[in-house]
């Protein structure tokens, strides 16, 4: 995948950079190492790890979609409470949406959903581009590291859901016989799964340098 | 079941169901102050700090939403009240201590979107606990806060010389030990009830 995406870089233009770059170059999970709470505690089934990705998505694009639109009407001064309030708005809405498509699953994302407010990555998209940027250029900002976001939830909660449950997305995989490793959908089994795809990620880069 | 009596919150919010441990709150912090036990201990006592002050703000908070009737304020008005608590630690630090200020660096103002602070006044809420029980558990979510940073200090400042492969050092390694920890604090789960 990604020789794919580095040999179609060079000759796109710079706004689909702006996209491409969240995927995989600064992936806020496995690169970046932001949002962490989300990441090890609502990822042990594939779909908690998809539903919170993409409330999180929501919440990132609107955010910097309102931010890069007012970013020359906020004083310096008081921008960080300003973004704070704009995120809030913004996770109160997708909470109130989650639980009217789904109550079972707002009882399994439970608190998480309105943490998303303190997910460090959507405040430093905010500070950190949207504030700098125009509106096509933060919205694809957003897309991108939204996505990306939602990929890597998706790689943790897969292989904790899977290990732990010997099942993928509700759908059971293994025979009967398989042992669950009940480990996997425990706290420490978070920590474990995200520390191996670190090492798999860093690994693989030290390899290519 | 009867209510939970006020030290088995403490142990609850402290050992048991540890914040950074358990519900992964906090995580931000956890990984990035705990090079140096001496920071940890400074940065667990802030945290500590503006847990208390804004978990009783959130006590008074929600009983005044409760009574006009709108809860889709809430989550807006707990950060606001978390905002300006960490402003106030953080002239406060400026002003008493310097030294400390500067080794706390970015993490400081971050304190503000640290998860285990919010996390407790939601929890505090959901759990509907009274006043006084608001006050042990923010202590205890403090307490437990604290000691997960102090541990794991400890133990990375071990590993500092250890022979380990360069692609492994790192958030990788700490994430490791802090799974370990983990697993130890499961041990916890047999107390109190």
């Amino acid at each position: 995948m990604s020789s794919v995406v580095e040999t179609n870089k060079s000759n796109l233009p710079s706004s689909t950079d702006e996209f491409i770059k969240g995927l995989w170059k600064d992936n806020p999970v496995f690169v970046q190492v932001l949002g962490m709470c989300p990441v090890l505690a609502v990822t042990n089934t594939a779909e908690n790890a998809l539903a919170m990705g993409l409330a999180t998505l929501f919440v990132l694009l609107m955010s910097n979609i309102l931010v890069s639109l007012l970013r020359n009407f906020i004083p310096k001064q008081v921008r960080i409470a300003s973004y704070i309030l704009i995120i809030a708005t913004f996770v109160t809405i997708i909470d109130y949406v989650i639980q009217a498509i789904s109550v079972d699953l707002h009882k399994s994302l439970g608190a998480f959903i309105s943490l998303i407010v303190v997910n460090c990555l959507i405040l430093s998209r905010a500070e950190a581009f949207a504030s700098k940027n125009g509106l096509g250029k933060s919205a694809l900002d957003a897309l991108g590291m939204g996505i990306g976001f939602t990929f890597a939830l998706l790689c943790l909660g897969a292989v904790r859901e899977v290990l732990g449950n010997g099942s993928i997305f509700g759908w059971s995989v293994f025979a009967d016989s398989f042992q669950e490793w009940i480990v996997m959908i425990l706290p420490a089994g978070g920590f474990f799964t995200l520390a191996f795809w670190l090492l798999l990620f860093n690994y693989w880069k030290e390899r290519k340098v | 079941m009867n209510d939970p009596s006020l030290g088995y919150i403490f142990l609850d919010a402290c050992l048991i169901n540890n914040f950074v441990l358990a519900y992964f709150l906090g995580i931000c912090p956890f990984l990035g102050v705990s090079g140096k036990i001496d920071t940890a201990g400074k940065m667990g006592a802030a945290v500590m700090f503006v847990m208390l002050i804004s978990s009783v703000c959130a006590y008074g908070i929600h009983a005044f939403l409760e009574m006009i009737n709108a809860p889709f304020l809430q989550l807006i008005s707990f950060i606001v009240v978390i905002a300006s608590t960490v402003q106030l630690v953080e002239m406060f630090i400026k002003k008493m201590s310097p030294a400390l200020f500067r080794s706390l660096g970015i993490f400081l103002p971050l304190i503000t979107t640290n998860c285990a602070i919010l996390g407790l006044a939601l929890f505090q809420t959901a759990k509907g606990y009274g006043f006084l029980e608001c006050i042990v558990y923010a202590l205890g979510a403090g307490a437990g806060f604290t000691l997960a940073l102090i541990l794991i200090s400890g133990l990375r400042e071990q590993l500092e010389f250890a022979d380990i492969p360069k692609f492994a050092r790192g958030t990788a390694l700490t994430l490791i030990v802090a799974g370990i920890l983990s697993l130890t604090f499961m041990g916890f789960a047999g107390l109190g009830s």
